[in-house]
């Protein structure tokens, strides 16, 4: 268990990884190429509404086996931003740094 | 390999003869209340906590993922009750009531749904109660919030499913405990008058509900709820 802030290109992976898990379970096909720019939601997304869910779980999960920190990343403030954080890998990968950076800074 | 159970409320009443009963099974049981039991078992962790409080519902269910890597089944059994007439109910008893029947049973439903979804397995046990249909006078309350945990069981049942876990709710009959102290005996006896099967329920009634649900075999069964005496 680290104890560091991760820096942003180790959250990404973290997206990346646990995206390209969640596309293996499921039946859908997974694209060449997973970077910050792949949708989570809408027409382009690669996912569809439950495997968005298991995407979301999974990387609270592994945050919190990795960090230590429990992160709630779909609470009601996620779900009324007007850009949603998870519209894209590159979104919530963002909003978890966000999420992470206020965690420690009120622990 | 042992199955991993949660039952909530185990401190006395039902949940602790459930947590003795699957002990017996050899499962490995994780249970927990508000104060602790004065009884101990092998076999058997005591989680010491609120189960209204989202902090400590995830920490115990963080701590059973790393002690054990798994859960099987979660049993909802804690619950409080408040019988009086509704025009003497006072909103912090409503309030008290419905935090730990239906709060607390969704929390924890969250909570073990996320764990057992790692293994695609899991069974999930509500506690509702014959109050329920037999929309019994003197308990607006609480047969109203074991109302919310049949919806909550029905519609977790259809959102669980994909991911292997069934949801399924028992409603008992009275039972000699600590829910039913306070409740006249000619009230009792109404309700008893009242079931198919005329009779208190008993530990092995809820237990033999309970092991149905649970059975490998009843993985085509969910969203049901199964009350004890014909009751309702």
């Amino acid at each position: 268990m680290s104890t560091q802030i991760p820096t942003q290109a180790t959250l990404l992976q973290l997206v990346i990884d646990g995206l390209r898990d969640v596309l293996a379970m499921s039946e859908r096909p997974v694209p060449e190429v997973i970077d910050t720019t792949t949708s989570l939601i809408g027409k382009q997304a690669v996912l569809d509404s439950l495997a968005l869910v298991t995407l979301i779980v999974d990387l609270e999960q592994r945050i919190e086996e990795e960090y230590d920190i429990a992160l709630t990343l779909a609470d009601d403030r996620a779900m009324s931003q007007k850009h949603s954080p998870f519209r894209t890998v590159g979104a919530l990968t963002a909003y978890i740094e966000e999420l992470l950076g206020e965690e420690r800074g009120n622990g | 390999m042992a199955e991993v159970v949660l039952i909530t409320g185990t401190r006395k009443g039902i949940g602790r003869h459930l947590a003795e009963h699957f002990v017996r099974r050899g499962a490995i049981v994780a249970g927990c209340s508000r104060e602790l039991p004065d009884w101990e078992l092998a076999g058997y962790t005591h989680h010491q906590l609120d189960i209204t409080d989202e902090t400590q519902v995830r920490a115990m269910c963080s701590a059973i993922q790393r002690r054990h890597g798994r859960l099987d089944v979660a049993i909802n059994n804690a619950g409080i009750a408040s019988m009086n007439h509704a025009l003497l109910v006072p909103s912090a008893t409503l309030t008290r009531i419905l935090a730990t029947n239906v709060v607390g049973s969704f929390l924890v439903c969250r909570e073990a749904a996320k764990l057992m979804r790692r293994h695609r397995y899991g069974r999930i046990i509500n506690f509702s109660t014959i109050a329920v249909p037999m929309r019994l006078e003197g308990e607006a309350i609480y047969a109203a919030s074991k109302s919310a945990v049949e919806t909550l069981t029905r519609v977790l049942a259809k959102e669980l499913a994909a991911f292997g876990i069934t949801v399924n709710a028992v409603g008992p009959t009275p039972i000699e405990t600590d829910l039913i102290r306070s409740v006249p005996a000619e009230k009792i006896q109404q309700i008893i008058d009242s079931l198919a099967i005329r009779r208190l329920g008993t530990f092995a009634d809820v237990a033999n509900v309970v092991d149905f649900f649970v059975r490998p075999e009843s993985d085509y069964i969910t969203g049901q709820v199964i009350y004890l005496g014909g009751g309702g």
